[in-house]
């Protein structure tokens, strides 16, 4: 553009970049003026364990949204029960923290709390994922196509589930204990510049590099394997891939199965994290998963990913700011991105 | 007569007209014909959601737009009444500038929300409502100093709607439910049963307060009712039908979306604020919770979306279900007396579980609600006789020649 034009300066050269990388790439401009603006607000060492527990806090919240939001994708079917498998996630890791494995949870040593965290894990996913299973063709498949019925079809089977985790586990909370060797907290020792001193909670730090190693194994699938082609072509054009030869109805089950397997995942950890469950957590936190997938744009594996930093972020900043404002600051940049793109950051389909 | 008052929107079904009419009495002689304060209290808030569930319908059932946002409006009602009272005393004079604020509020809101869906698709603004009234509610919460936070406020109404104000006294009432349980179960005392069924009323001014919730009940009823008989509910419906082809055909489908959402909060903040004066009480819980949303979404879909009699039908079965459930199955568990997993299935606080089981199955089976299945079967069988006679005519012409 300054070619045909080469009276402009250096100014409007920037400013045309700066147009085209907001409209390229909204996720990292969006991204980088928040944690710019937090920057400002705050002195530097806690902008950093905030920082750093913000996005602990989105990855986690990461693993609960990329079921919803590839489940949409794949067949526009919005699943608002997606909070209850949240739930019963939590649950199943909890009853596997606390019954059989108890002795490795409370031990001190971390080879030990593996056996424990790694059985809960997997039996959380396990769970969720067979539950889901059943879920898509009991409840959802009857219902491909209508977006009505699905709303009123999940909500349904949402309060089914939370009822059926009430009978089995009790109506009331329940204490999650932390295993032994993730209590506690780092310090960084103080000869590292700048963020010498500071406390950085183990469990966080442990979170995070889980969330982003299964945001890693995803984009892999998504991008590299024949499985993540399918599903990407069939978010872009679901009766194409059908014509192919390929059986979508499968694929699909596949993908929910996987989605409600990561939703029991976050619940698990997310138990873990705030050490205390109710049955009507995965209702609470569908809000911010409901943000998550708008922001990103429904669909997108990485417009969720960002949305769900972005989420995290702004709400350990202003929860640290203005404790109250918390939840609407996050609703607010919700409004606030669909003002300004209502495609969603990373849009992938034509909703 | 009747023809005009329901604007020519008729039952259309001899057992949805029985059971309308049937309610229609219970509901205006309600506190002549069931004792206790549980029953009155089950009566007045069949009344609120009515209003509530009729006007969710003018956007769910008439529009397909599905917001989750009702409560929002709804809590707003109830709080403006009952900060009005708490700054300006209790008199109508406070409770009508509560009303208004809250109606102000809610239009702005329901026009900024209307304003956003312009910018999304329909099913978007389904996620946005939720987490908006999402964020309303938490508000609501955290700023304590003003409304009481999860402790809620006391609504002190005017003494002339109070339990202190008693305009008549002694008036009879007589038990229905009690008359008719010694009717069935020891029809020997029959006489016995007819006297003892005879109660005292305690007309105060609560029983005022609900034959006016009763009467605004009806009077939004009928007004719901004339709209959408109205060339703008035909719009609506078309939209609902076909929203390109509507705007095709030059109706600004905008305009008209917009104009539903924000009637609909309209309504549903007044039936907040009728519900804050009979409840006497309000806090989260019972005005902004998600539970409560889904619970107008149940009562809607239950009772027949697209039909405002549904709105009646679905409110009256879910309040008394909600109410009269558990007791049902609290006897059954007492009675059957399984423990383990089968025996808390049936326990009376997962009332719950089975109605969810029952909406879900109803979404499937009866997608059109109580009411609209009731219209089909009335239907089919006005479809039946004409063929039958039909067929009885042509014979007997036959048999002439």
């Amino acid at each position: 553009m300054s070619q045909a034009n080469p009276s402009v300066g250096p100014w409007a050269l920037w400013r045309d970049r700066l147009l085209k990388l907001q409209s390229d790439k909204p996720h990292l401009v969006l991204l980088g003026l928040m944690l710019f603006l937090a920057f400002l607000a705050m002195d530097p060492a806690t902008w950093f364990v905030l920082t750093i527990s913000g996005m602990a806090m989105g990855t986690m919240l990461f693993l609960m949204a990329s079921g919803m939001t590839l489940t949409f994708g794949l067949m526009s079917v919005l699943n608002l029960a997606h909070g209850a498998f949240i739930s019963l996630g939590a649950f199943v890791g909890a009853v596997m923290l606390t019954g059989a494995l108890g002795v490795y949870t409370v031990s001190p040593s971390l080879g030990w709390n593996l056996l424990a965290i790694l059985p809960a894990l997997f039996a959380a996913m396990a769970v969720a994922g067979v539950v889901g299973w059943l879920f898509e063709v009991i409840v959802i498949k009857p219902v491909y196509g209508d977006h009505l019925k699905q709303i009123l079809v999940t909500v349904g089977g949402s309060i089914v589930l939370i009822q059926l985790i009430e009978v089995t586990w009790g109506a009331n909370e329940i204490p999650v204990p932390r295993p032994g060797a993730l209590r506690g907290a780092f310090v960084i020792e103080d000869w590292v510049p700048l963020i010498g001193g500071l406390v950085m909670e183990k469990f966080r730090m442990v979170a995070l590099l889980l969330g982003l190693t299964v945001y890693g194994l995803m984009l892999w699938v998504i991008d590299r394997t024949r499985l993540g082609i399918l599903v990407r072509a069939g978010v872009e054009n679901r009766e194409m891939v059908e014509i192919q030869g390929y059986r979508i109805g499968l694929l699909f089950l596949g993908v929910f199965i996987a989605g409600s397997a990561l939703a029991g995942l976050g619940g698990a950890m997310w138990g873990m994290y705030r050490e205390i469950i109710t049955a009507h957590m995965g209702e609470e936190l569908m809000i911010s998963v409901i943000v998550i997938i708008i922001l990103g744009g429904l669909g997108s594996i990485r417009g969720c990913f960002y949305g769900a930093l972005l989420v995290g972020l702004i709400n350990l900043y202003i929860g640290y700011i203005e404790p109250r404002l918390a939840a609407v600051a996050t609703v607010g940049l919700m409004v606030g991105v669909l003002m300004w793109r209502p495609q969603g950051l990373i849009p992938v389909i034509k909703v | 007569m009747l023809q005009s008052i329901l604007s020519g929107d008729l039952p259309r079904s001899r057992v949805l007209s029985v059971a309308l009419i049937a309610i229609l009495i219970a509901l205006a002689l309600g506190p002549f014909l069931f004792p206790g304060t549980r029953a009155f209290a089950t009566l007045g808030m069949i009344c609120v959601f009515i209003i509530v569930v009729a006007a969710y319908d003018l956007m769910l059932g008439y529009t397909h737009i599905v917001s989750f946002a009702h409560t929002m409006f709804f809590g707003i009602g109830a709080y403006g009444v009952a900060l009005g009272i708490g700054h300006f005393g209790s008199g109508f004079g406070a409770i009508f500038i509560g009303i208004l604020g809250a109606l102000l509020l809610s239009a702005a809101l329901a026009l900024l929300l209307g304003l956003l869906s312009l910018r999304v698709k329909a099913i978007f603004f389904a996620l946005v409502t939720l987490a908006v009234a999402f964020a309303f509610l938490s508000v609501v919460t955290q700023m304590y100093h003003i409304t009481g936070g999860e402790d809620g406020l006391r609504v002190r109404v005017p003494r002339e709607l109070g339990p202190a104000f008693r305009p008549l006294d002694s008036v009879t009432g007589f038990d229905l439910f009690g008359f008719l349980g010694v009717l069935f179960t020891q029809p020997w005392n029959l006489v016995d049963g007819f006297r003892d069924a005879f109660f005292t009323v305690r007309f105060t001014g609560r029983t005022l307060m609900y034959y006016a919730l009763f009467l605004f009940a009806g009077v939004i009823f009928l007004f719901l009712l004339r709209l959408v008989n109205s060339p703008f509910g035909r719009v609506l419906q078309a939209i609902r039908e076909n929203e390109f082809r509507a705007q095709a055909l030059g109706y600004r489908t905008v305009l008209y979306r917009t104009a539903v959402v924000i009637l609909s909060a309209l309504l549903t903040t007044f039936a907040g604020a009728l519900f804050a004066l009979f409840n006497r009480y309000v806090n989260p819980e019972n005005t902004l919770n998600f539970e409560l949303m889904i619970f107008i979404l149940l009562m809607c879909v239950l009772g027949g979306m697209g039909t405002l009699y549904g709105a009646i039908i679905g409110a009256v079965v879910f309040v008394v279900a909600q109410n009269y459930l558990q007791d049902v199955l609290g006897a059954l568990s007492e009675a059957v007396n399984v423990g383990g997993f089968v025996g808390s299935l049936i326990e009376p606080s997962h009332w719950l579980l089975w109605f969810g089981l029952l909406f879900v199955a109803s979404v499937y089976f009866f997608p059109s609600g109580i009411v609209g299945q009731l219209r089909i079967w009335a239907r089919r069988r006005e479809v039946q006789q004409a063929v039958a006679e039909r067929q009885a005519e042509s014979s007997a012409r036959e048999r002439l020649t």
